[in-house]
C-alpha cells in the first residue's frame, strides 16, 4: 500500500502531503525534511526509486514539482509511477495544463482529486474521465451552497438573526 | 452576538488571502504565519459556520504544509462537521482526516456523525465519511461503524460499494471480529463483474495476504480465475501478488498458475505488469525452469534498456533469483560488473550485491581484487559500501569462502589503506579474530601489521586509528613471528603516534612492552648460550630460580622449552647486541617518558609500567659491573627472571572466547559484589591468592624492588580482574580482545584449583588445544575446532559462533484478524497448515477437530445469524456433511452426519464445477465450503 503521498517544489517547499499510515506531526516534518534531502539531491537521469528505512520511495518530476509516494518493499515501482502519471494527468485535465500556482492556491482541490484516486493507500479509480466527473459533480454542489451562503439575501437573514 | 458575527464573516480572510499573504511575505513568514493562527483561533469559535469552516480550511492548509498543530481545532472540526452543508463538511472530514489520531479524545463523538453520513443518500457524503474512516478507524469507531459498512458492501452505487470494500481493510486491522459479519459479502464481491469493484476487492485482498497468506488459500480457485480472464492491468498485478505469496504454500497451486502467468509475460506490453510476472516467477516459482528462463530472458531486456528504471528493477530480479539459479546472474555478468560504474548510486549498489552473490571460494580473490580497484576509484560513499560488502562476505560463516588466509590478511592491510576506507572498525575486528582463530596466517599478519605501523603517513587518518591499533595488538601479541622486532619497536613509539586517541595510544604503549619483553629475553637466552661457559654460575643459577618456580606450575617447563625454541628461530634474523639493547632502553625512556603525565590514566598507567620495568632491567641488566661482579649476580638472576616472568605471561596463547563465557563462570563463594571497593579486597583476596601465588612462590627475593614492582603489576591486573565479574564482563565486552590474558585466565582460576593456573599451562604451540580442551572442560560440553583439510584450520567456538547462524525461526504469527478470517474461511485456526502441508491422509483428524471446534463455539454461529438473514442451521448442517466428506477415512465417524454425506458430496462437487452459476450460491457455498482445502486442486486440476 502506499503509506504517503509528498508534493515538493524543486526549491524543498511542500505542496501537498497526505498520509495514509499513523504518523504524527513531529515524524511527518522529519519524513519530509530526510526525503527531500535524498530526492532533491539526485540527478536527473537517474532511477525513480530510493530505498528509505525499509520502504521504497516512488518519485517523479514534472517541471518543477516532485511527486513522491511511499510504498512497502514488494509493492510494485512502476505501477506506482503509473499512478502518479495517472495523478498529474487528472490534474491536468481539471486545471488546464496545471502548474505548480494551480497546486499553491488550490491545495485543496488538489486533495479532493487524491481522495477520489486513493483511498487507504490503494488505487481506487483508474478511469481519468470517472475522476473528472465526480470532481465535477461534487463541485457543482459545492459551488451552489456556496452561492447560497454568499448571496445578499443570505448576508442579511444572517445580519438581522 | 450577530454584528461580530457578520464583521467576521465578511472581512474573513479566504484560503487564498492567506497563501497570497503567505507568498508576499511583507512581514516574514514566521510572523505571518503565528499572526494568521491567532486569528483563525479567533474565527473558529464564531458561531457561524461559514466563517468557522473557512477557518478550518486554513488551519488544515497551515498544518498539512507548514506543520502546525492543529489539535486545538478538533472540537470546532466536529462542529463544522455537523453543518447540513456539503462543503462545510468536506473541508471537516479534510481537516480531520488530517489531524485525528487514535488519542484524539474527540473520537468518541464522531461516531454518531459518521454513521449519519454513512447512511446519507447523497453519495459523495457517503464517500467522504468512509475516506475519513479509513483514515481514523479505532478499535470503538471500527466496531461501532461495522453494521453500516456491512451494508454499503452490498450498496447498489458502485461508486459507494467500492469505498466501502477499501475501507473494510482498515475495519478489520482495527477490529478483527468485523470479519465475521463482513468477510463473506467481501468475497462475494470478488465476483463482480465490476472492473473497479474487483480491483478496490483485490486491493484489499492483496493486503491482507500480505500479512497472513495462510489464511486466504481457500480463495485461490477465485483468483486464479481472475489471473486467467481479467484484461485489467491494475487488478492483474494485485492478483500476481497474492498468488505469488500463496504459491509458496501449495505447490498443486504453484504447478497451476505457473502457465497463465508465463503467458501474461508473453503477451503484455505494459512494463509494470511484465515486471510483476517476473518478480513471481523469481519470487515463488523457481522451481518451473522454463518460466525462470523467460522471466530471465525479460529480465536481460531490462538491464540493456536505456531507462535507468528497468535497469534498477531488472539487477533487482536477479538478486532475487541469484541464491537459486546463479547461472542467471553470471549469464549478465557483464552488464552487471558494468553497472558498478553506473551514474546512479541506487543501481551500483544492486550491482554489488550481484556481484557479491556471485563470490565463491574459487573467485573471491579475483572479484576482491576487481573490487578494490574499483573502490580506489569510486566516490566515498560507494567506496565504502564496496569496502563493507567485500568485509561482510568474507567473514560470512567464519570465513567460509577464504582458503587462502595470508592473501586475505593482506588484502585486509591494503583496504585499510585506501584512501576514503571507513571501516575501520571492521577491520580491526576482522584482523584480531583471524589472529585469534587462525594460527598459521599469524606471521603473515605480523608482516601486514609491520607495514601498516610503520608507515607515518597512516597515523595521520582518523579512520585508520582503529586498524592501526589492531595492528599494534597483533604485532606485540605475535612478536616471536617479527623478523625485527627493533624495528616494530621503533614504529610502536614513533613520535607521530602522539595523534593517536588515548585508548589506542594505551594500546601502543602495551604492544611496545610486549615487544620489549621479547627483545630482552632474546637477548638473554642469547647471552646465555654465549656466556654459559664464560660465567657458569650464571646459568645454574637462572635455571635453579626458574625451576624453582616451575615447580609450582608443572607445565611451565615445556614453556621454556618452546621460548628456547622461539628464540633459535628469530635469533637468525634479529640477534640482540648489548648496544642494541641499550639503545631500546633508551629509546622506551624517552618515547615513553613524557606520557608519565599524560592526562589519561590508561595511557599514563601503562607508560609508568614499561618505565618501571625499564628501569629495573637496565640498572640490573645492562649495568657492565653486575655482569661481571658476582657479589651483584643476584641482581642480575632477579631481572632475568622477571623478564622470563614476563615473557611467559606474554607468550600465553590468546584463542577467541565465548561471548557467553563469563556467565557460565559459577559466581565463587563468599564473592560479594559491593559498592565500597575498600571491602572487596577482603573479599578478592581470596581469589587472588593462587594465581599470584604461581608468580611469587618463584622468586625467593620477594622483598626485590623489582620483583614486589613486577609482581605489584601482576596483582594488580589480577585484582583489576576479580574486582567484579560483572564489571569485567563489561568491560571485556567494549575493550574486546585486548583483555583476553588476564580476562581468560581470571575466568579459569576462578574456576579451577590452584595446582591447575592456567597461566602456567600455557604452550605457544599446543596452545590452542589446550585452551581448546580448557574451555571445554570447563567451558563448553561441546567443541571441536573444524579441519578442514585445505584451509587453515579456524577456531571455533560452536556456541557463540554459531549463534548469528542459526536464525530464529519466524513463528507463524497467529494475530486476531487472520485468526478471525480462518474462522470464517475454515472454521479453525489449525485446518489450513496440517492440510497444505500432508496430503489426503494426513487430514481427517484436523478437519474433524476444527469442525469439532466450531460446533463447541457459538458464538461465531450467534454472530452469523445476526447478519445473515438466511437459514443458519441448514447451513450449519451443510457444513457438517463436508466436513464429514473429507473425514471419510477418519475411523470415528459419526453416524448422525453419515445418512446426508453422500447427496451432499455430489452437491458439493457440482457446486464447485458450475460454479458460476449462480454467484450468490457459490459464495455461501464458498464460505462453506472453503474449510475442504484440498477442494482446491479438484478445481485446479
Amino acid at each position: 500500500m502506499i503509506h504517503f503521498v509528498l508534493l515538493i517544489s524543486r526549491q524543498g517547499k511542500v505542496r501537498l502531503t497526505k498520509w495514509y499510515s499513523p504518523y504524527s506531526q513531529k515524524e511527518r516534518t522529519k519524513v519530509i525534511r530526510e526525503l527531500s534531502g535524498v530526492i532533491l539531491a539526485r540527478g536527473p537521469k537517474l532511477c525513480n526509486f530510493v530505498e528509505w528505512r525499509g520502504f521504497k520511495v516512488v518519485y517523479k518530476r514534472y517541471a518543477s514539482l516532485y511527486f513522491c509516494m511511499c510504498i512497502d518493499q514488494d509493492d510494485n515501482e512502476l505501477e506506482i509511477l503509473e499512478i502518479i502519471h495517472h495523478y498529474v494527468e487528472i490534474l491536468d485535465r481539471y486545471f488546464g495544463s496545471v502548474c505548480e500556482l494551480d497546486l499553491i492556491f488550490n491545495f485543496h482541490k488538489a486533495y479532493y482529486i487524491l481522495d477520489e484516486l486513493l483511498i487507504a493507500g490503494e488505487l481506487q479509480e483508474p478511469s481519468k474521465k470517472t475522476v473528472a466527473r465526480l470532481i465535477a459533480a461534487q463541485d457543482s454542489l459545492v459551488e451552489t451552497a456556496k452561492e447560497q451562503a454568499s448571496s445578499i439575501s443570505n448576508i442579511i437573514a444572517q445580519a438581522t438573526k | 452576538m450577530s454584528g461580530p458575527s457578520l464583521m467576521d464573516s465578511l472581512f474573513q480572510r479566504t484560503l487564498e488571502d492567506l497563501i497570497k499573504g503567505l507568498r508576499q511575505q511583507l512581514i516574514g513568514e514566521q510572523a505571518f504565519i503565528s499572526k494568521a493562527l491567532e486569528e483563525i483561533r479567533k474565527e473558529i469559535k464564531s458561531t457561524d459556520l461559514s466563517t468557522k469552516s473557512t477557518a478550518l480550511l486554513k488551519l488544515s492548509y497551515l498544518s498539512s504544509l507548514h506543520f502546525h498543530d492543529m489539535a486545538f481545532a478538533s472540537f470546532h472540526a466536529l462542529e463544522v462537521l455537523s453543518s447540513p452543508r456539503f462543503s462545510h463538511k468536506k473541508i471537516a472530514y479534510h481537516a480531520i482526516s488530517l489531524s485525528f489520531h487514535d488519542s484524539t479524545p474527540v473520537l468518541l463523538l464522531i461516531t454518531n456523525h459518521l454513521r449519519k453520513d454513512l447512511t446519507s443518500t447523497n453519495e459523495f457524503e457517503v464517500s467522504l465519511s468512509l475516506q475519513c474512516l479509513s483514515r481514523i478507524a479505532n478499535v470503538d469507531l471500527a466496531r461501532d461503524l461495522t453494521p453500516e459498512i456491512f451494508t454499503l458492501l452490498s450498496s447498489n452505487k458502485l461508486y459507494v460499494r467500492k469505498r466501502a470494500v477499501a475501507v473494510v481493510l482498515r475495519v478489520f486491522e482495527k477490529y478483527p471480529d468485523s470479519v465475521r459479519v463482513c468477510f463473506k459479502r467481501l468475497v462475494e464481491n470478488l465476483e463482480n463483474y465490476d472492473p473497479q469493484i474487483l480491483s478496490a476487492v483485490v486491493g484489499v485482498f492483496c493486503e491482507l495476504a500480505c500479512k497472513d497468506p495462510r489464511s486466504y488459500l481457500p480463495l485461490a480457485p477465485e483468483f486464479y480465475k481472475i489471473l486467467v480472464d481479467s484484461k485489467n492491468n491494475w487488478v492483474l498485478i494485485k492478483v500476481l501478488k497474492i498468488l505469488a505469496k500463496l504459491a509458496p504454500l501449495e505447490p498443486r497451486l504453484a504447478k497451476r498458475v505457473v502457465e497463465p502467468v508465463c503467458d501474461h509475460m508473453r503477451r503484455t506490453g505494459a512494463k509494470s505488469l511484465l515486471f510483476e510476472c517476473v518478480r513471481t516467477v523469481v519470487t515463488s516459482l523457481s522451481e518451473y525452469d522454463s518460466a525462470v528462463r523467460l522471466a530471465v530472458g525479460k529480465v536481460r531486456e531490462f538491464l540493456v534498456d536505456e531507462d535507468p528504471n528497468l535497469k534498477y528493477l531488472g539487477l533487482q530480479a536477479l538478486s532475487i533469483v541469484a541464491p537459486k539459479h546463479l547461472w542467471a546472474v553470471s549469464e549478465n555478468k557483464e552488464v552487471v560488473i558494468k553497472s558498478l560504474s553506473d551514474a546512479d548510486p541506487n543501481i551500483k549498489i544492486e550491482s554489488l550485491h550481484l556481484v557479491m552473490a556471485m563470490v565463491s571460494e574459487h573467485n573471491v580473490a579475483e572479484i576482491s581484487r576487481v573490487l578494490v580497484n574499483y573502490a580506489l576509484k569510486a566516490d566515498p560513499e560507494f567506496c565504502n559500501e564496496i569496502l563493507n560488502s567485500i568485509l561482510s562476505t568474507c567473514s560470512r560463516n567464519l570465513y567460509e569462502i577464504i582458503v587462502d588466509f595470508d592473501w586475505y590478511v593482506s588484502l585486509l592491510g591494503e583496504m585499510s589503506r585506501i584512501p576514503h576506507c571507513q571501516k575501520g572498525e571492521e577491520i580491526e575486528n576482522q584482523l584480531i579474530d583471524i589472529g585469534l582463530r587462525v594460527k598459521e596466517v599469524r606471521p603473515e599478519l605480523v608482516r601486514v601489521a609491520r607495514d601498516l605501523l610503520i608507515d607515518p603517513a597512516l597515523l595521520g587518518n582518523p579512520f585508520l586509528h582503529r586498524v592501526l591499533s589492531a595492528a599494534a595488538w597483533a604485532s606485540g601479541e605475535y612478536v616471536e613471528f617479527s623478523r625485527n622486532p627493533l624495528e616494530l619497536m621503533e614504529a610502536l613509539l614513533q613520535p607521530r603516534t602522539s595523534l593517536l586517541p588515548p585508548s589506542i595510544r594505551a594500546i601502543y604503549i602495551q604492544s611496545a612492552f610486549k615487544v620489549l619483553v621479547f627483545c630482552l629475553h632474546t637477548y638473554l637466552m642469547q647471552r646465555e648460550s654465549t656466556t654459559s661457559s664464560a660465567c657458569p654460575d650464571n646459568l645454574p643459577s637462572g635455571v635453579s630460580a626458574s625451576v624453582s618456580y616451575e615447580s609450582f606450575d608443572g607445565l611451565s617447563v615445556e614453556n621454556g622449552g618452546d621460548a628456547a625454541v622461539t628464540h633459535s628461530l628469530t635469533s637468525t634474523s634479529a640477534s640482540m647486541t648489548d648496544e642494541s639493547i641499550v639503545n631500546l632502553l633508551n629509546l622506551v625512556e624517552i618515547a615513553l617518558g613524557p606520557l608519565l603525565g599524560s592526562h589519561d590514566v590508561e595511557v599514563q598507567g601503562r607508560a609508568r609500567n614499561v618505565l618501571g620495568f625499564v628501569d629495573m632491567t637496565k640498572l640490573d641488566l645492562l649495568n657492565p659491573s653486575a655482569q661481571e661482579d658476582k657479589g651483584l649476580e643476584r641482581k642480575g638472576v632477579e631481572a632475568y627472571k622477571t623478564i622470563e616472568l614476563m615473557h611467559d605471561a606474554f607468550s600465553e596463547e590468546l584463542g577467541p572466547v565465548s561471548l557467553t563465557a563469563q556467565g557460565k563462570v559459577p559466581l565463587p563463594d563468599g564473592l560479594m559484589l559491593k559498592e565500597n571497593l575498600g571491602d572487596l579486597e577482603m573479599i578478592c583476596g581470596d581469589i587472588e591468592l593462587p594465581s599470584s601465588n604461581s608468580f611469587s612462590f618463584g622468586s625467593p627475593y620477594e622483598e626485590k624492588v623489582g620483583v614486589s614492582f613486577s609482581n605489584l603489576q601482576i596483582k594488580e591486573d589480577f585484582e583489576q580482574s576479580n574486582e567484579s565479574t560483572s564489571l569485567l564482563a563489561e568491560h571485556r565486552k567494549r575493550h574486546g580482545l585486548y583483555y583476553l590474558p588476564s580476562g581468560k585466565s581470571e575466568i579459569i582460576s576462578n574456576d579451577y584449583p590452584p595446582a591447575n593456573d592456567p597461566t602456567s599451562q600455557g604452550n605457544v604451540n599446543d596452545n590452542s588445544d589446550d585452551l581448546a580442551k580448557l574451555t571445554e572442560e570447563s567451558l563448553f560440553p561441546k567443541k571441536k575446532p573444524n579441519h578442514a583439510k585445505p584451509r587453515p584450520v579456524v577456531v571455533k567456538l560452536d556456541e557463540v559462533d554459531e549463534k548469528p547462524i542459526a536464525m530464529k525461526k519466524p513463528e507463524a504469527k497467529d494475530d486476531s484478524l487472520s485468526g478471525a478470517v480462518r474462522d470464517i474461511l475454515l472454521g479453525s485456526e489449525d485446518v489450513i497448515p496440517t492440510s497444505s502441508r500432508s496430503n489426503l491422509s494426513g487430514k481427517p483428524s484436523s478437519k474433524r477437530r476444527g469442525k469439532e471446534k466450531q460446533d463447541t463455539d457459538p458464538h461465531v454461529e450467534s454472530k452469523e445469524n445476526l447478519v445473515d438473514d438466511g437459514n443458519p442451521s441448514s447451513r450449519r448442517r451443510k457444513h457438517h456433511s463436508h466436513g464429514k466428506e473429507r473425514r471419510h477415512k477418519s475411523p470415528r465417524k459419526k453416524n448422525a452426519e453419515e445418512r446426508e454425506d453422500n447427496g451432499q458430496k455430489e452437491k458439493e462437487k457440482s457446486s464447485h464445477r458450475h460454479g458460476r452459476h449462480k454467484s450468490r450460491r457459490r459464495a455461501d457455498e464458498l464460505l462453506n465450503v472453503s474449510p475442504q482445502t484440498p477442494v482446491i486442486p479438484d478445481f485446479l486440476l
